[in-house]
Protein backbone atom coordinates (compact mmCIF):
# COMPACT_ATOMS: atom_id res chain seq x y z
CA UNK A 1 0.00 0.00 0.00
CA UNK A 2 1.33 3.48 -0.57
CA UNK A 3 1.45 5.61 2.27
CA UNK A 4 2.59 9.02 0.47
CA UNK A 5 1.46 9.47 -3.02
CA UNK A 6 1.57 13.21 -4.77
CA UNK A 7 -0.09 13.72 -7.97
CA UNK A 8 0.67 15.84 -10.53
CA UNK A 9 1.52 18.68 -7.48
CA UNK A 10 2.11 22.54 -8.68
CA UNK A 11 3.03 25.39 -6.07
CA UNK A 12 2.51 28.86 -7.31
CA UNK A 13 4.69 32.22 -5.48
CA UNK A 14 2.96 34.43 -7.12
CA UNK A 15 3.61 33.69 -10.82
CA UNK A 16 6.27 31.80 -10.11
CA UNK A 17 6.43 27.84 -10.31
CA UNK A 18 8.01 26.68 -7.51
CA UNK A 19 7.12 23.21 -7.88
CA UNK A 20 5.93 21.88 -11.66
CA UNK A 21 3.67 18.91 -12.08
CA UNK A 22 5.46 16.61 -9.13
CA UNK A 23 3.87 12.94 -9.05
CA UNK A 24 5.49 9.90 -6.92
CA UNK A 25 4.56 7.45 -4.73
CA UNK A 26 6.02 6.07 -1.19
CA UNK A 27 5.45 2.66 -0.22
CA UNK A 28 4.79 1.69 3.54
CA UNK A 29 8.16 1.68 5.08
CA UNK A 30 10.47 3.06 2.37
CA UNK A 31 12.80 5.50 3.01
CA UNK A 32 12.38 8.53 0.27
CA UNK A 33 15.46 10.71 0.19
CA UNK A 34 14.16 14.25 -1.61
CA UNK A 35 17.65 15.51 -3.17
CA UNK A 36 18.05 18.86 -4.81
CA UNK A 37 19.83 21.92 -4.76
CA UNK A 38 18.90 24.98 -2.90
CA UNK A 39 15.74 26.41 -4.11
CA UNK A 40 14.82 23.43 -6.00
CA UNK A 41 11.62 22.96 -4.17
CA UNK A 42 12.17 20.16 -1.49
CA UNK A 43 11.44 22.44 1.49
CA UNK A 44 7.52 23.43 -0.22
CA UNK A 45 7.24 19.99 -1.44
CA UNK A 46 7.50 18.56 2.41
CA UNK A 47 5.54 21.83 3.64
CA UNK A 48 2.94 20.46 1.50
CA UNK A 49 2.80 16.84 2.50
CA UNK A 50 2.98 17.77 5.93
CA UNK A 51 -0.66 19.81 5.46
CA UNK A 52 1.25 23.25 6.08
CA UNK A 53 0.54 24.75 2.74
CA UNK A 54 -1.75 23.91 0.21
CA UNK A 55 -0.85 23.11 -3.35
CA UNK A 56 -1.96 25.35 -6.34
CA UNK A 57 -2.93 22.16 -8.31
CA UNK A 58 -3.03 18.47 -7.85
CA UNK A 59 -3.32 16.27 -4.35
CA UNK A 60 -1.45 14.35 -1.67
CA UNK A 61 -2.77 11.29 0.28
CA UNK A 62 -1.54 9.83 3.12
CA UNK A 63 -2.42 6.13 3.15
CA UNK A 64 -5.64 6.92 0.56
CA UNK A 65 -6.88 10.24 2.62
CA UNK A 66 -6.30 13.80 2.15
CA UNK A 67 -2.79 14.74 3.44
CA UNK A 68 -4.49 17.45 5.01
CA UNK A 69 -7.47 15.74 7.52
CA UNK A 70 -6.81 15.54 11.15
CA UNK A 71 -6.53 11.88 10.83
CA UNK A 72 -3.28 12.27 8.25
CA UNK A 73 -1.63 14.57 10.16
CA UNK A 74 -2.17 12.64 13.20
CA UNK A 75 0.28 9.66 11.52
CA UNK A 76 2.56 12.25 10.42
CA UNK A 77 6.01 13.39 12.01
CA UNK A 78 7.83 16.62 11.30
CA UNK A 79 11.17 17.89 11.92
CA UNK A 80 11.96 20.77 10.25
CA UNK A 81 14.33 23.38 9.84
CA UNK A 82 13.35 25.06 13.30
CA UNK A 83 12.89 23.12 16.70
CA UNK A 84 9.38 23.85 17.41
CA UNK A 85 9.74 24.05 20.92
CA UNK A 86 8.88 26.61 23.47
CA UNK A 87 11.60 28.25 24.84
CA UNK A 88 9.40 29.48 28.03
CA UNK A 89 8.67 25.89 28.70
CA UNK A 90 10.06 22.67 30.55
CA UNK A 91 11.41 19.96 28.20
CA UNK A 92 8.33 17.70 30.09
CA UNK A 93 6.29 20.73 29.52
CA UNK A 94 6.69 20.90 25.97
CA UNK A 95 6.27 17.14 25.05
CA UNK A 96 3.55 16.65 27.27
CA UNK A 97 1.53 19.55 25.13
CA UNK A 98 2.32 17.73 22.24
CA UNK A 99 0.82 14.53 23.67
CA UNK A 100 -1.98 16.37 24.45
CA UNK A 101 -2.32 18.04 21.16
CA UNK A 102 -2.02 14.47 19.83
CA UNK A 103 -4.60 12.94 21.90
CA UNK A 104 -2.15 10.84 23.88
CA UNK A 105 -3.58 8.39 26.06
CA UNK A 106 -1.05 9.19 28.94
CA UNK A 107 0.90 12.41 28.15
CA UNK A 108 2.85 12.49 31.23
CA UNK A 109 4.58 8.29 30.96
CA UNK A 110 5.30 9.37 26.76
CA UNK A 111 6.50 12.49 27.77
CA UNK A 112 8.78 10.94 30.33
CA UNK A 113 9.41 8.17 28.15
CA UNK A 114 10.69 10.01 25.33
CA UNK A 115 12.94 12.46 27.39
CA UNK A 116 15.04 9.35 28.67
CA UNK A 117 15.20 7.73 25.10
CA UNK A 118 17.25 11.10 24.05
CA UNK A 119 19.34 11.65 27.24
CA UNK A 120 16.85 14.51 28.53
CA UNK A 121 15.29 12.83 31.80
CA UNK A 122 18.10 14.81 34.35
CA UNK A 123 16.64 18.30 32.58
CA UNK A 124 13.23 17.51 32.69
CA UNK A 125 12.48 20.45 34.62
CA UNK A 126 14.22 22.39 32.82
CA UNK A 127 13.10 25.34 30.69
CA UNK A 128 13.78 24.90 26.73
CA UNK A 129 15.67 28.97 27.12
CA UNK A 130 18.18 27.72 29.65
CA UNK A 131 19.26 24.07 27.05
CA UNK A 132 22.32 23.80 24.80
CA UNK A 133 21.79 23.69 21.28
CA UNK A 134 22.14 20.10 21.59
CA UNK A 135 19.78 19.70 23.66
CA UNK A 136 17.73 21.46 22.57
CA UNK A 137 17.70 19.45 19.04
CA UNK A 138 17.38 16.09 20.79
CA UNK A 139 13.92 18.02 22.51
CA UNK A 140 12.29 18.83 18.89
CA UNK A 141 13.58 14.89 17.74
CA UNK A 142 11.60 13.45 20.90
CA UNK A 143 8.45 16.01 20.04
CA UNK A 144 8.39 14.78 16.22
CA UNK A 145 8.91 11.22 17.58
CA UNK A 146 6.24 11.09 20.29
CA UNK A 147 2.87 10.26 19.16
CA UNK A 148 4.98 7.53 16.85
CA UNK A 149 4.22 8.53 13.43
CA UNK A 150 3.46 6.08 10.57
CA UNK A 151 5.17 8.63 8.19
CA UNK A 152 8.11 11.20 9.01
CA UNK A 153 9.01 13.79 7.04
CA UNK A 154 12.54 15.48 8.09
CA UNK A 155 13.48 18.34 6.11
CA UNK A 156 17.32 18.94 6.19
CA UNK A 157 17.22 16.50 9.64
CA UNK A 158 21.11 16.16 10.19
CA UNK A 159 22.21 19.90 9.70
CA UNK A 160 23.74 21.84 13.19
CA UNK A 161 22.93 18.97 14.82
CA UNK A 162 25.71 18.01 17.47
CA UNK A 163 27.20 14.87 17.08
CA UNK A 164 25.28 13.43 20.12
CA UNK A 165 22.14 14.18 18.54
CA UNK A 166 23.08 13.17 15.11
CA UNK A 167 23.74 9.65 16.72
CA UNK A 168 20.19 9.86 18.56
CA UNK A 169 18.40 10.51 15.78
CA UNK A 170 20.20 8.12 13.30
CA UNK A 171 19.14 5.17 15.81
CA UNK A 172 15.70 6.36 15.47
CA UNK A 173 15.69 6.70 12.27
CA UNK A 174 17.15 2.68 11.69
CA UNK A 175 14.74 1.76 14.30
CA UNK A 176 11.69 3.75 12.39
CA UNK A 177 12.88 2.36 8.99
CA UNK A 178 13.14 -1.32 10.34
CA UNK A 179 9.48 -0.74 12.06
CA UNK A 180 8.14 -0.25 8.62
CA UNK A 181 7.57 3.43 9.36
CA UNK A 182 7.67 5.37 6.10
CA UNK A 183 10.42 8.20 5.97
CA UNK A 184 10.62 10.88 3.72
CA UNK A 185 13.51 13.70 4.12
CA UNK A 186 15.52 16.50 2.05
CA UNK A 187 18.84 16.36 2.90
CA UNK A 188 22.38 17.64 1.35
CA UNK A 189 24.15 14.95 3.06
CA UNK A 190 24.07 12.70 0.15
CA UNK A 191 26.46 9.50 1.94
CA UNK A 192 23.69 9.86 5.19
CA UNK A 193 21.23 9.87 3.41
CA UNK A 194 21.69 7.11 0.52
CA UNK A 195 23.22 4.79 3.23
CA UNK A 196 19.39 5.10 4.68
CA UNK A 197 17.48 5.52 1.50
CA UNK A 198 15.68 2.44 -0.25
CA UNK A 199 14.31 5.24 -2.85
CA UNK A 200 15.17 8.51 -4.63
CA UNK A 201 13.88 11.28 -5.54
CA UNK A 202 15.74 14.16 -7.64
CA UNK A 203 13.94 17.69 -7.71
CA UNK A 204 15.19 20.61 -10.44
CA UNK A 205 13.68 23.17 -10.15
CA UNK A 206 10.41 22.63 -8.93
CA UNK A 207 10.67 19.20 -11.69
CA UNK A 208 11.24 15.92 -10.77
CA UNK A 209 14.21 14.70 -12.80
CA UNK A 210 14.62 11.18 -11.40
CA UNK A 211 12.43 9.30 -9.03
CA UNK A 212 13.37 5.16 -8.52
CA UNK A 213 14.81 2.98 -6.11
CA UNK A 214 18.63 3.61 -4.92
CA UNK A 215 20.89 1.82 -6.74
CA UNK A 216 24.48 0.33 -6.07
CA UNK A 217 25.71 3.03 -7.94
CA UNK A 218 24.41 5.60 -6.21
CA UNK A 219 25.86 4.03 -2.99
CA UNK A 220 29.52 3.87 -4.48
CA UNK A 221 29.36 7.51 -5.97
CA UNK A 222 26.95 9.94 -4.17
CA UNK A 223 27.21 12.46 -6.74
CA UNK A 224 26.36 9.92 -9.91
CA UNK A 225 22.69 10.91 -9.47
CA UNK A 226 23.36 14.55 -10.26
CA UNK A 227 25.54 14.18 -12.60
CA UNK A 228 23.17 12.16 -14.67
CA UNK A 229 20.32 13.73 -14.04
CA UNK A 230 21.09 16.96 -12.38
CA UNK A 231 21.25 20.44 -14.05
CA UNK A 232 24.12 20.81 -16.45
CA UNK B 1 -15.26 16.89 24.19
CA UNK B 2 -12.08 16.35 22.59
CA UNK B 3 -12.34 19.75 20.49
CA UNK B 4 -12.90 21.23 23.90
CA UNK B 5 -9.37 19.48 25.61
CA UNK B 6 -7.59 20.98 22.44
CA UNK B 7 -9.08 24.61 22.94
CA UNK B 8 -8.06 24.29 26.56
CA UNK B 9 -4.42 22.40 26.25
CA UNK B 10 -3.73 25.55 23.42
CA UNK B 11 -5.07 28.15 25.94
CA UNK B 12 -3.59 27.17 28.72
CA UNK B 13 -0.17 26.68 27.34
CA UNK B 14 -0.69 30.69 26.01
CA UNK B 15 -1.56 31.22 29.31
CA UNK B 16 1.34 29.55 30.87
CA UNK B 17 4.11 31.35 28.91
CA UNK B 18 2.89 34.78 28.92
CA UNK B 19 2.90 33.94 32.74
CA UNK B 20 6.63 32.76 32.54
CA UNK B 21 7.49 35.47 30.25
CA UNK B 22 5.14 38.33 31.04
CA UNK B 23 5.87 40.40 28.51
CA UNK B 24 2.50 41.56 26.93
CA UNK B 25 0.90 41.59 30.10
CA UNK B 26 3.77 43.75 32.08
CA UNK B 27 3.22 45.98 28.45
CA UNK B 28 -0.32 46.31 28.79
CA UNK B 29 -0.98 46.59 32.42
CA UNK B 30 1.82 49.78 32.45
CA UNK B 31 0.01 51.19 29.34
CA UNK B 32 -3.24 50.93 30.75
CA UNK B 33 -2.24 52.85 33.60
CA UNK B 34 -0.05 55.89 32.64
CA UNK B 35 -2.71 56.65 29.77
CA UNK B 36 -5.53 56.36 33.02
CA UNK B 37 -3.27 58.61 35.41
CA UNK B 38 -1.95 61.02 32.89
CA UNK B 39 -5.79 62.08 31.91
CA UNK B 40 -6.43 62.20 35.11
CA UNK B 41 -4.51 64.87 34.94
CA UNK B 42 -5.46 66.64 31.56
CA UNK B 43 -9.33 66.85 32.53
CA UNK B 44 -10.91 67.94 35.73
CA UNK B 45 -12.79 64.92 37.10
CA UNK B 46 -15.71 66.38 38.62
CA UNK B 47 -18.66 64.31 38.93
CA UNK B 48 -20.86 65.03 36.13
CA UNK B 49 -18.18 64.97 33.53
CA UNK B 50 -16.39 61.97 34.68
CA UNK B 51 -19.56 60.36 34.16
CA UNK B 52 -20.07 61.58 30.19
CA UNK B 53 -16.58 60.15 29.32
CA UNK B 54 -16.11 57.53 31.55
CA UNK B 55 -16.90 54.58 29.09
CA UNK B 56 -15.10 55.83 26.46
CA UNK B 57 -12.11 56.87 28.08
CA UNK B 58 -11.87 53.45 29.33
CA UNK B 59 -13.02 51.37 26.35
CA UNK B 60 -9.89 53.37 24.23
CA UNK B 61 -7.50 52.64 27.24
CA UNK B 62 -8.25 48.98 27.05
CA UNK B 63 -8.63 48.39 23.21
CA UNK B 64 -4.70 50.33 22.93
CA UNK B 65 -3.97 48.09 25.67
CA UNK B 66 -5.14 45.45 24.25
CA UNK B 67 -3.21 45.49 20.84
CA UNK B 68 -0.29 44.78 22.38
CA UNK B 69 -1.50 41.22 24.05
CA UNK B 70 -3.21 40.38 20.61
CA UNK B 71 0.03 41.50 18.64
CA UNK B 72 1.99 38.90 20.64
CA UNK B 73 -0.82 35.98 20.58
CA UNK B 74 0.52 34.59 16.71
CA UNK B 75 3.79 36.09 17.19
CA UNK B 76 4.82 34.31 20.11
CA UNK B 77 4.37 30.98 17.82
CA UNK B 78 7.15 32.33 14.94
CA UNK B 79 9.91 31.39 17.61
CA UNK B 80 11.33 28.49 16.56
CA UNK B 81 8.92 27.71 14.17
CA UNK B 82 6.35 26.45 16.69
CA UNK B 83 3.78 27.45 14.23
CA UNK B 84 4.44 24.44 11.88
CA UNK B 85 4.31 21.72 14.66
CA UNK B 86 0.81 23.68 15.62
CA UNK B 87 -0.56 23.39 12.46
CA UNK B 88 0.84 19.79 11.50
CA UNK B 89 -0.44 18.52 14.86
CA UNK B 90 -4.19 17.15 14.11
CA UNK B 91 -5.38 19.82 16.16
CA UNK B 92 -7.89 21.89 13.79
CA UNK B 93 -7.15 25.43 13.23
CA UNK B 94 -10.17 26.66 14.52
CA UNK B 95 -9.95 25.18 17.76
CA UNK B 96 -5.94 26.42 17.80
CA UNK B 97 -7.43 30.10 17.13
CA UNK B 98 -10.39 29.96 20.01
CA UNK B 99 -7.84 28.49 22.46
CA UNK B 100 -5.73 31.61 21.79
CA UNK B 101 -8.84 33.66 21.80
CA UNK B 102 -9.67 32.61 25.58
CA UNK B 103 -6.13 32.92 26.67
CA UNK B 104 -6.13 36.50 24.73
CA UNK B 105 -9.48 37.37 26.85
CA UNK B 106 -8.29 36.41 30.40
CA UNK B 107 -5.33 38.09 29.70
CA UNK B 108 -7.20 41.41 28.73
CA UNK B 109 -10.25 41.08 31.47
CA UNK B 110 -7.07 40.57 34.00
CA UNK B 111 -5.65 44.27 32.92
CA UNK B 112 -9.42 46.05 32.45
CA UNK B 113 -9.82 44.46 36.14
CA UNK B 114 -6.65 46.58 36.87
CA UNK B 115 -7.34 49.49 35.44
CA UNK B 116 -11.32 49.88 36.39
CA UNK B 117 -10.42 50.29 40.06
CA UNK B 118 -7.74 52.56 39.08
CA UNK B 119 -10.26 54.58 37.24
CA UNK B 120 -12.51 54.78 39.60
CA UNK B 121 -9.79 56.23 42.29
CA UNK B 122 -8.66 58.93 39.33
CA UNK B 123 -11.71 60.16 38.29
CA UNK B 124 -13.46 60.03 41.87
CA UNK B 125 -16.46 57.69 39.91
CA UNK B 126 -18.29 54.57 41.01
CA UNK B 127 -20.20 52.05 39.90
CA UNK B 128 -24.14 52.92 40.44
CA UNK B 129 -25.22 49.40 38.67
CA UNK B 130 -24.52 45.99 39.77
CA UNK B 131 -20.48 45.15 39.34
CA UNK B 132 -21.28 41.96 37.60
CA UNK B 133 -23.32 43.85 34.80
CA UNK B 134 -20.73 45.52 34.60
CA UNK B 135 -18.41 42.87 34.16
CA UNK B 136 -20.78 40.77 31.98
CA UNK B 137 -20.80 43.82 29.39
CA UNK B 138 -16.78 43.77 29.57
CA UNK B 139 -16.37 40.72 29.27
CA UNK B 140 -18.78 40.61 25.89
CA UNK B 141 -16.83 43.77 24.34
CA UNK B 142 -13.68 42.16 25.15
CA UNK B 143 -14.30 38.62 23.78
CA UNK B 144 -15.28 41.29 20.44
CA UNK B 145 -12.15 42.50 20.71
CA UNK B 146 -10.09 39.38 21.56
CA UNK B 147 -12.23 37.66 18.40
CA UNK B 148 -11.12 40.07 16.16
CA UNK B 149 -7.59 40.94 17.05
CA UNK B 150 -6.39 37.23 17.38
CA UNK B 151 -7.76 36.67 14.06
CA UNK B 152 -5.71 39.45 12.83
CA UNK B 153 -2.71 38.44 14.73
CA UNK B 154 -3.08 35.30 13.00
CA UNK B 155 -3.32 37.25 9.37
CA UNK B 156 -0.42 39.63 10.00
CA UNK B 157 1.86 37.46 11.87
CA UNK B 158 4.67 36.84 8.67
CA UNK B 159 4.37 40.86 8.46
CA UNK B 160 7.69 42.32 9.17
CA UNK B 161 5.16 45.29 10.41
CA UNK B 162 2.66 43.83 12.64
CA UNK B 163 2.74 45.91 15.57
CA UNK B 164 1.79 48.69 13.26
CA UNK B 165 -0.34 46.97 10.62
CA UNK B 166 -2.61 44.87 13.30
CA UNK B 167 -4.04 48.32 15.13
CA UNK B 168 -4.82 49.91 11.53
CA UNK B 169 -6.63 46.94 10.39
CA UNK B 170 -8.30 45.76 13.63
CA UNK B 171 -9.70 49.45 14.74
CA UNK B 172 -11.88 50.12 12.35
CA UNK B 173 -13.70 46.67 12.48
CA UNK B 174 -13.41 47.30 16.42
CA UNK B 175 -16.04 50.09 16.27
CA UNK B 176 -19.02 48.89 16.15
CA UNK B 177 -18.30 47.00 19.58
CA UNK B 178 -16.50 49.57 21.23
CA UNK B 179 -19.81 52.00 20.70
CA UNK B 180 -21.84 49.95 22.66
CA UNK B 181 -19.31 48.66 25.67
CA UNK B 182 -19.06 52.58 25.14
CA UNK B 183 -22.65 52.99 25.58
CA UNK B 184 -23.33 50.46 27.97
CA UNK B 185 -20.35 51.40 30.19
CA UNK B 186 -21.15 54.70 30.59
CA UNK B 187 -24.82 53.81 31.82
CA UNK B 188 -23.65 51.43 34.32
CA UNK B 189 -21.41 53.91 36.10
CA UNK B 190 -24.15 56.90 36.39
CA UNK B 191 -27.46 54.31 36.10
CA UNK B 192 -28.56 51.41 38.78
CA UNK B 193 -29.58 49.49 35.56
CA UNK B 194 -30.00 49.19 31.45
CA UNK B 195 -33.41 50.09 30.74
CA UNK B 196 -35.02 48.95 27.68
CA UNK B 197 -33.27 51.29 25.07
CA UNK B 198 -30.11 50.38 26.57
CA UNK B 199 -31.04 46.40 25.79
CA UNK B 200 -30.48 47.02 22.14
CA UNK B 201 -26.68 48.15 22.86
CA UNK B 202 -26.20 44.81 24.74
CA UNK B 203 -27.88 42.74 21.97
CA UNK B 204 -25.97 44.40 19.29
CA UNK B 205 -22.70 43.36 21.72
CA UNK B 206 -23.77 39.70 21.70
CA UNK B 207 -24.75 39.74 17.78
CA UNK B 208 -21.22 41.15 16.82
CA UNK B 209 -20.02 38.39 19.00
CA UNK B 210 -21.97 36.22 17.71
CA UNK B 211 -20.98 37.11 13.90
CA UNK B 212 -17.27 37.18 14.33
CA UNK B 213 -16.82 34.08 16.15
CA UNK B 214 -18.58 32.65 13.58
CA UNK B 215 -16.45 34.16 10.48
CA UNK B 216 -12.83 34.09 12.39
CA UNK B 217 -13.59 30.22 12.96
CA UNK B 218 -14.81 29.23 9.75
CA UNK B 219 -11.57 31.58 7.97
CA UNK B 220 -8.94 30.62 10.32
CA UNK B 221 -8.11 27.62 8.54
CA UNK B 222 -7.34 29.98 5.38
CA UNK B 223 -5.44 32.19 6.92
CA UNK B 224 -3.52 30.06 8.68
CA UNK B 225 -2.14 27.67 5.81
CA UNK B 226 -2.92 29.77 3.02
Amino acid sequence: MNAVAAARIWKFYGDYPALREISFEVAEGRCLALLGRNGAGKTTMLRILAGLSRASKGQVTLFGKDAAAAESRSRIGILGHGIAVYDELSALENLQLFARLYGLPRPAETALAWLEKTGLERVKNGLVREFSRGMRQRLAVARAFLHNPSVLLLDEPFTALDDRAIAVLQGLLVEARDSGRTIIMSTHQLREALELATDVALINRGRLAYCGERTGEMLADPTWLYRNYGEA
Amino acid sequence: MRYARQILTVAFKDLRSELRTKEAVNASVSFSLVILILFSFAFDPSAESTREFSGGLLWIVFAFAGALILNRSFARELQNDCLDALLASPVPASALFLGKSVANLLLLLAVELVGLPVFLVFYNARIVGSFWTLFGVMALATWGLTVVGTMFSALTVNLRLRELMLPMLVYPLMIPCLMAAIQLTTVLLGEPSLDAGQMVWLRFLVGFDVIFTALAVALVDTVLVG
